[in-house]
């Protein structure tokens, strides 16, 4: 079965490079093996928050030149860096997802990184954000002294007090109320699946938003902020908007336990997009069996279409990282199970965790060792017709930098614009 | 590989991120269905301390498999549930679920006087006695029983013409093309013989698809017992391939034999197949071409079921429908339509069945098509119900479409 270009993995960077080859022409084929990161989203997307030093950034793309050159960015260079971050609000617009960044752009109109709230009451860099979130113009200061925090009652996975703790700290007085609404007080009938996305497709039926709503709006009299769980929105986010309009102080949507309601929203738009543009989306099924032939893969195979071989000209791997099982770790090595790929790992297995949860971890920094172009050794030689995106290339720390899903979109039109190109 | 740290049923790999439960159709109108990630890794954690916390309320679980396409860490959690319920549930199937469950036996009792009990099940008194008496709801549109089955049309009409060809299949019929849509057999026996195969029928059973949800476990083993060995002696005997024309036979026999019911197929999974996974195959490698009518035309919208969606076999419906000259073809959102076999025929379960494939309805008559295509004779009963708009399995299309003497001609078939 002939495709122009396969992708292994079906979350962001593989949705974002199939949506381009597939809109510029080619016939894509993603494999996914079950859900991915998205689902995990705080509804921002980070393009670099922190340089590897530690040092914070306010304007990622000024500080591109301290990175490494093993780094991502460094590999596809600040003219390219700078074209693709000025076009990814368009694209996501094109795929159904509205994204803004924050209120002042940074110099050359390159933006500046605003802060979210977090769900811990802290403020961490983003540079762009899901509808749902609000992005702060300074970290340092918030511009109001009153809030108040609204949960619906019984919901687990959204800790007001937390907010609250981390508000108060920064001096805003915070207030916590719950709110019973008939149809989500129903969902606790099974109280352990009393979730996010439970709660969202309740709120998606017009009386129950609207009753929400309306009781927020009685409890928020006199407040300057309203601080709300990211339950609402799942099919349209045009939800969010009209309880931005029903209650008059600023109202702010915080990240949830998992799973993220703007992320599966995300998610869903985009996968949607792929599949208008013609793509072929395999869901629950995990890409085995490659032949790669004098540096060049000609087949895989998956788990449920057995013999059928899969063949294109271009293959992209966008598995994710430990987590996501693009990478696995045994006792001694750091492996990529689908190619064998070389990675980049210290061979002294005490350095690749600090026992302690909280601290920077060096495993997350681990990944695929990739040539400029993004594509990867295996036994140190080049794997000519495979490229690698997302979190699973090397060089970089994203989760300690915050630019997980800048790393994605970044190395996602790279590699297509590098296919498309020929190159 | 640590194989030896993991159960069978792999529950330890969950990770508890509830991705499952979003994709849950169930959970999303019944609130009384606990939920996959609870019904199975999490309730499968304390099941093996104590059946006590056996929870009977697993039985709204459609086994959908949805959970399982959607899950990041390859848990088989409908699995979890439907072994579950086989290990521990005490409920006792009523007349009801055994009627129900029973599709072969059911359509062997009614085909004889198939007239008298079409118009007896869609008339609207029997309904509400059956509602009232036998919790079936009456606002369910019953499939109608053809009185002449379609192996009696083979035996008759097609089975002496069969030897001729010197490749063949086994052709797995399954319930609903023996005793309600015939038509689908034959369209079955038109097209492979057109490509040069020709069909062969062996002793089947029921799939006891019906039989697993309905907690007929027993009797689900023996058929799953009985067909693995009818399939073994053709298969590796033979070297053929056992072919369906329904998605959730072929699902069943593939992987619910030896994932809950405990049957070992392993020496016969890989050659049980779809029709359309089939033709696809030999038209991609070369072997098969498929000559179509010019005049041909059809707005067709796909849904894919469940068992498709979990065995991943769409895209042949697709690629084949697809190649057909003269056809727009639109793919439904991947959505359940909430028949799920029987559970929609049940009062407990009519309303959230009809919830839960509401937007599928929805989406199809805005698109307003000439006919759905689908693999699965249940979700054609509850879209054919619930829209009014026709439902025909791939291979009747492809029947319709093809321009079978050509085909015949260029497959150098006589």
């Amino acid at each position: 079965m002939r495709s122009d270009t396969i992708i292994i993995g079906g979350g962001l960077s593989s949705l974002v490079c199939g949506i381009k080859l597939q809109k510029a022409g080619q016939r894509c084929l993603i494999v996914s093996a079950g859900q991915n990161a998205l689902h995990f989203s705080s509804g921002a997307f980070g393009l670099l928050g922190k340089l590897p030093d530690g040092t914070a950034v306010k304007e990622p793309m000024r500080s591109l030149s301290f990175l490494p050159e093993e780094h991502p960015y460094s590999k596809i260079g600040v003219d390219k860096m700078a074209g693709y971050v000025s076009e990814t609000p368009a694209f996501f617009e094109s795929c159904g997802v509205r994204l803004h960044s924050a209120p002042i752009a940074g110099e050359g109109g390159f933006p500046a990184n605003g802060y979210r709230l977090t769900p811990l009451g802290s403020l961490k860099p983003a540079w762009l954000a899901m509808e749902d979130v609000t992005l702060l113009q300074s970290k340092d200061n918030i511009p109001w002294s009153k809030a108040l925090i609204v949960n619906f009652f019984g919901f687990l996975d959204f800790n007001s007090g937390f907010i609250a703790e981390g508000l108060s700290r920064r001096g805003v007085d915070c207030r916590v109320e719950t709110v019973s609404i008939g149809d989500v007080e129903n969902l606790r009938k099974n109280p352990t699946e009393m979730r996010s996305v439970g709660i969202a497709r309740v709120m998606g039926k017009e009386n129950n938003w609207k009753e929400f709503g309306s009781k927020v709006r009685k409890l928020s009299a006199g407040e300057d902020l309203v601080i709300l769980p990211e339950v609402f929105g799942l099919g349209d986010p045009v939800i969010i908007q009209w309880l931005r309009e029903m209650i008059p102080a600023e109202v702010m949507f915080v990240g949830t336990m998992p799973p993220s309601v703007p992320g599966i929203r995300t998610q869903m738009r985009l996968k949607k997009a792929f599949e208008v543009a013609g793509g072929t989306f395999l869901s629950g099924d995990t890409a085995v069996n490659p032949t790669v032939e004098d540096g060049y893969v000609t087949s895989i195979h998956t788990t449920n279409l057995g013999s059928i071989s899969l063949d294109a000209d271009n293959y992209v791997l966008a598995s994710g990282h430990l987590f996501g099982k693009g990478l696995e770790s045994t006792p001694s090595k750091v492996v990529e199970p689908v190619f064998g790929l070389d990675t980049d790992f210290p061979s002294d297995r005490k350095t690749w965790c600090d026992e302690d949860f909280f601290a920077r971890q060096a495993y997350d920094g681990y990944g695929v060792v990739c040539d400029g172009s993004f594509r990867p050794f295996i036994g140190g030689k080049s794997v000519r017709n495979l490229f690698v995106i997302g979190s699973e290339v090397g060089g970089c720390d994203s989760l300690y930098e915050g630019s997980g899903a800048g790393v994605a979109i970044m190395t996602a039109m790279s590699v297509a614009g590098n296919i498309l190109s020929g190159k | 590989m640590q194989e030896k740290n993991l159960s069978f049923n792999n529950f330890e790999q969950c990770i508890k991120c509830t991705i499952c439960t979003a994709y849950c159709p169930v959970v999303a109108v019944n609130p009384l269905y606990p939920g996959p990630k609870q019904a199975g890794p999490d309730g499968e954690r304390l099941r093996l301390k104590n059946k006590f916390f056996f929870d009977e309320n697993l039985k709204y679980c459609m086994n959908c498999k949805r959970c399982e396409v959607a899950c990041p860490s390859g848990v088989k959690i409908a699995d979890l549930i439907h072994s579950a319920r086989r290990r521990f549930s005490r409920n006792i199937p009523d007349l009801r679920d055994r009627l129900l469950a029973n599709t072969d036996l059911l359509g062997k009792v009614a085909r004889p006087v198939a007239p008298v009990v079409n118009s007896i099940v869609s008339s609207k008194p029997v309904k509400a006695v059956m509602d009232v008496m036998m919790d079936i709801d009456k606002a369910r549109a019953f499939p109608k029983y053809q009185r002449k089955g379609f192996v009696r049309w083979f035996k008759k009409e097609a089975a002496d013409n069969q030897e001729a060809y010197s490749k063949k299949v086994v052709f797995f019929h399954g319930c609903s093309t023996e005793f309600q849509h015939p038509e689908v057999g034959k369209a079955f026996v038109r097209v492979m013989n057109a490509i040069g195969f020709g069909v062969k029928l062996v002793d089947e059973e029921c799939c006891g698809v019906a039989m697993i949800s309905n907690g007929l476990w027993n009797q689900a083993r023996r058929h799953a017992e009985h067909n693995t060995r009818v399939f073994r002696e053709v298969v590796t005997g033979e070297g053929l391939p056992v072919v369906a024309v329904s998605s959730t036979c072929a699902f069943t026999m593939r992987d619910e034999y030896p994932d809950v019911l405990d049957v070992d197929n392993s020496d016969v999974r890989d050659s049980i197949t779809l029709a359309e996974k089939f033709i696809f195959e030999k038209v991609d490698s070369g072997e098969v071409r498929l000559a179509f009518k010019d005049d041909y035309r059809a707005r067709i919208a796909y849904h894919c079921p469940c068992h498709n969606e979990k065995l991943g076999w769409g895209i042949f419906t697709k690629a084949l429908v697809g190649m057909i000259p003269g056809v727009s073809l639109t793919i439904l959102d991947s959505h359940c339509c909430g028949m799920a076999g029987t559970y929609g025929f049940k009062k407990e379960n009519y309303k959230y069945s009809q919830e839960i494939g509401r937007p599928l309805f929805e989406q199809i008559r805005s698109l307003s098509p000439d006919f759905v295509c689908c693999e699965c004779e249940t979700c054609k009963w509850q879209i054919e119900m619930s829209t009014g708009y026709m439902v025909l399995n791939p291979i009747v299309i492809l029947a319709e479409a093809l321009d079978l003497e050509a085909t015949a001609v260029a497959n150098s078939v006589r």
